[in-house]
Formats: structure tokens, C-alpha cells, sequence
């Protein structure tokens, strides 16, 4: 179910789904109901994450053995 | 000419004598170099490239002519190198130089330090047609190679300077219309000797790390040597083997570089690169609404489908009833008038009738002697009687 595992564009088309789902009428009243609330969760999350308003800067470098490693970028910017 | 001091010639030797002193070859080779530099300064020469030779060790030797003369020319490693392509055979350039003397030949040469292609867009040019000849048979431009971007990147990627312009533009706008991405920077230097395989370099870290979902690659707008790192056929082919899909983004509208043919998507400058990249806010707000409202009609939607159904298994019930009972009634009419036809009652109303004595029933002659009283039942009731006489009963018999 939504967890941080999610991406926008996961969760959206989840719900997408889960509203073509809805839409075709072939769906137990059990089932729509649970679906639904899966939906309801979603957009839920995703409407959470759009309240976010600061952008996170990472810089990459090469590590060890072709490893890369990100670390946060101090870049100043509005 | 005197020979100077320091260049005298050989004695007379063991001739002795009065002829005149001999200089050795590279004596007056020498003095030749000393006129020829400090005589001529650096110059630029026009004139048509002939035999142009690129050795293993990175200097190119050539020629350069007009319709009656030609001089021997060389370019040394250092500078040929930023060259972006050999002259054709035949093509016409200015050269800058300083004419010298290579004494080991007793030639001289034009030492050159940069070459400009005359006609449009000169060396540039040339090289750009070239290699977009080669990567366009390869098919790397091809509409079918380019990948479709993510609608909604959790992270994008930037390839660029890290105090370029270009890197401003695009955080500013990624930050207004999605704050919520996540941004990471590969730095690259992105003009001057080894910006190309920095920028193919930063793009392959980029596609290590692997977090990325799609990445913008470029630079702010400059001279067409500042962008010429991305006319550069490894950037071009680094861009080609991403993984991760590649929205160029070089220079201005008008510059067109081999990165941006490549690249799955061009876009005219950093800023529009980032609107390409990420979605606006409030458009993906407008479409959780939407989904939201399609969500609640679509459960809506559900519930009266079973709702419809119950009342269409309701009125089959009512119908089904309502037919049994018609039905059963058609039967007991049915029943009832073969227990009609069956029933002694029917005779009676055919014509028939039955004699009775005391509850008797008088079949024969012999039942029923002269003055005998009995009662006779028809159809609608019954009637005393009495009987006078009979016969019959010997007929019977």
C-alpha cells in the first residue's frame, strides 16, 4: 500500500488504474470498496509530496571501484 | 650579405691562399633561420590546403598554394589538436604562423598555430557535416530511437557546470514548478581541452548511479568553439548509450549541436530543458482532483450497478410468482372441467336421468313392479314418481 516506495508517477498510475477498474463496473462491491480506499490513499501521498515546497540538490562524485556517491549540493539558489 | 661576427666563415686552410672563406652548410642555414625569424613576424596566409598529412605523433604537415606557388607548412601537436576537423584537400583557409627555416632540410616552413576554414562556418562546419553524416547513417537521429520522457520524474539529473548560467536556470524553474524533485548534479567542464570526455564522463556517473529518471545535459549560450564539446562524437555517443533518456539543452534556439540530434529530446535552452523535464505543480494538482472525483463516481458507479441489479432480480421475482400463480389457476380450470366431464352430473345434463328407492339405485325392469314409488334425479333436481307397468325385463333376459 502507499508507502515512500511510491513515485508520483507509480501512485498516479495506480490510481489511474484503479479508476479504469472502477469505471468498467464488473467489480464485487468488496472489492470496489477496497480499491477505492487504496485510490483515496494515494492521491492522499501524492497531494502530500506536492505540498513540498524545497528542492533537494545532490552533487555526484566517483568513489571507490566505480561507485558513485551523492552528497548534498550547497548550491544557493532561490 | 656579411657574414657576421659570430658566424665567420672557415679559415683558407691548408690551401692557404687568398680565396675567399667558405661557410659550412649550417652556418648559413642558421643565418638564414635568424633573417627569416626576426625579419617576419607572425602573419596570416591565405591559400588553398594541398597534402595535408596528420602523423602518429599529432603534427600535420601540408601545404598551402595559390595558382603559382606553394610553401611547406606545419601544425605541431599542441595546436592541432583543438582543431575540430582536418581541412579537405583543396579547401581554402587562413592560416597564422611564422615563416622559419628547418635546417636539417635547408626548407622553409610556415609554422602554424591556427587555421580558420573560409566559407561558411569554416572548420566548424565541416566537422559538424561530417560527423552528422556519419552518426546519421548510423541512424542515431532517428525519430524511432527517441525515448519517451517520464511524465512525473521523482529525479532528474543535470550534466553541466557547476557555476555555469545553465545550472541556475534550470534549478530555479524546477524549483517553481516542482519542488518536490529530487535534483542531482554531475558536474562537467563544459568548454576547452577534455570538456568532451568530462561531459561524457559526468553522463555515464549519472547513469552508474542509476537513481536518475531522466537527464538534461548542456550549457548556457557562447562563441561556437565554447559549445563545440557538444559537437563532439564520444558526448554524442554517450548520449546515445544512456540508459536514462537525454533532453539537450545547448546554447540557444539557434545553436543546433550533435548532442541535441541525438538527444531524446532538444530543447531550445536550459530553462525550457527543465520545463520539458519536470510537470507544473498545479497541473498534476488539477489531475489528483480529477482522479479523485473519477474515483468517487467510479465506486458510485459500483454501488448503482448492484443496486439496478437487485431491483432486476426483485421484479423477476415478482414476475415469477405472478406467472406460477396464473399458471396454476389455468390448471385448476383445466382439472375441474375434466372432473366436470367425468361426473355423473354431466350425464344428467346430457339427458339422462336416475331412478332411486331409498337411496337405491333402479337399474332393471325387475327393480321397478307396477305401483312401485320412487324418485327420479336430473339434472337440476328430483321428481316422486310412480310406475304403472313394464316390460322389457324377457328382452333383457
Amino acid at each position: 500500500m502507499p508507502d515512500d516506495a511510491w513515485t508520483l508517477e507509480a501512485r498516479l498510475a495506480r490510481v489511474e488504474e484503479i479508476v479504469s477498474r472502477l469505471e468498467s463496473g464488473r467489480l464485487d462491491l468488496e472489492e470496489a470498496l477496497i480499491l477505492f480506499e487504496e485510490g483515496v490513499a494515494h492521491v492522499r501521498e501524492a497531494d502530500r509530496l506536492l505540498r513540498e515546497t524545497e528542492l533537494r540538490i545532490e552533487r555526484l562524485v566517483a568513489g571507490e571501484g566505480g561507485s558513485v556517491l551523492s552528497e548534498p549540493a550547497g548550491v544557493d539558489e532561490s | 650579405m656579411t657574414p657576421r661576427q659570430d658566424r665567420a666563415p672557415l679559415a683558407g686552410g691548408a690551401l692557404g691562399g687568398a680565396r675567399p672563406a667558405a661557410y659550412t652548410v649550417a652556418a648559413v642555414n642558421a643565418m638564414v633561420r635568424h633573417v627569416l625569424d626576426s625579419g617576419l613576424g607572425p602573419l596570416w596566409v591565405q591559400g588553398e590546403v594541398t597534402g595535408w598529412k596528420r602523423h602518429t605523433s599529432g603534427h600535420c604537415y601540408f601545404s598551402l598554394r595559390d595558382r603559382n606557388a606553394q610553401m611547406r607548412a606545419v601544425m605541431f601537436r599542441a595546436e592541432a589538436q583543438r582543431l575540430p576537423a582536418d581541412p579537405d584537400e583543396g579547401m581554402e583557409v587562413r592560416a597564422l604562423g611564422r615563416v622559419t627555416l628547418y635546417e636539417p632540410r635547408g626548407e622553409y616552413q610556415f609554422v602554424v598555430r591556427e587555421i580558420e576554414g573560409l566559407g561558411a562556418g569554416g572548420l566548424w562546419r565541416l566537422a559538424f557535416e561530417r560527423l552528422h553524416r556519419k552518426l546519421e547513417a548510423e541512424g542515431l537521429f532517428a525519430q524511432e530511437r527517441k525515448r519517451p520522457l517520464p511524465r512525473f520524474p521523482s529525479t532528474v539529473a543535470v550534466v553541466t557546470s557547476p557555476v555555469g548560467a545553465a545550472l541556475h536556470d534550470i534549478l530555479q524553474v524546477i524549483g517553481l514548478r516542482a519542488p518536490w524533485t529530487r535534483v542531482v548534479l554531475s558536474p562537467a567542464k563544459v568548454q576547452g581541452d577534455g570538456a568532451p570526455s568530462d561531459i561524457a564522463r559526468a553522463i555515464r556517473l549519472v547513469a552508474r548511479h542509476g537513481k536518475a529518471d531522466v537527464i538534461i545535459v548542456g550549457r548556457g549560450g557562447g562563441s561556437i568553439e565554447d559549445l563545440w564539446a557538444f559537437n563532439d562524437e564520444a558526448v554524442a555517443r554517450t548520449i546515445a548509450n544512456s540508459p536514462i533518456p537525454v533532453i539537450s539543452a545547448v546554447g540557444h534556439e539557434i545553436d543546433v549541436t550533435i548532442a541535441d540530434l541525438v538527444a531524446d529530446w532538444r530543447a531550445p535552452t536550459p530553462s525550457a530543458a527543465a520545463e520539458r523535464a519536470v510537470p507544473d505543480g498545479s497541473a498534476v494538482g488539477r489531475e489528483l482532483a480529477g482522479l479523485t472525483r473519477r474515483l468517487g463516481r467510479g465506486l458510485g458507479r459500483t454501488v448503482e450497478q448492484k443496486r439496478l441489479r437487485l431491483q432486476r432480480l426483485d421484479s423477476w421475482l415478482v414476475d415469477g410468482i405472478r406467472s406460477s400463480t396464473r399458471r396454476g389457476r389455468d390448471r385448476l380450470e383445466r382439472t375441474a372441467a375434466t372432473i366436470d366431464a367425468l361426473s355423473p352430473l354431466g350425464a344428467l345434463r346430457r339427458g339422462f336421468a336416475v331412478a332411486r328407492k331409498e337411496g337405491r339405485v333402479l337399474r332393471t325392469v325387475a327393480d321397478l313392479p307396477p305401483g312401485t314409488r320412487f324418485t327420479l334425479r336430473v339434472s337440476d333436481g328430483e321428481v316422486d314418481c310412480h310406475s304403472d307397468s313394464g316390460s322389457g325385463g324377457a328382452a333383457d333376459a
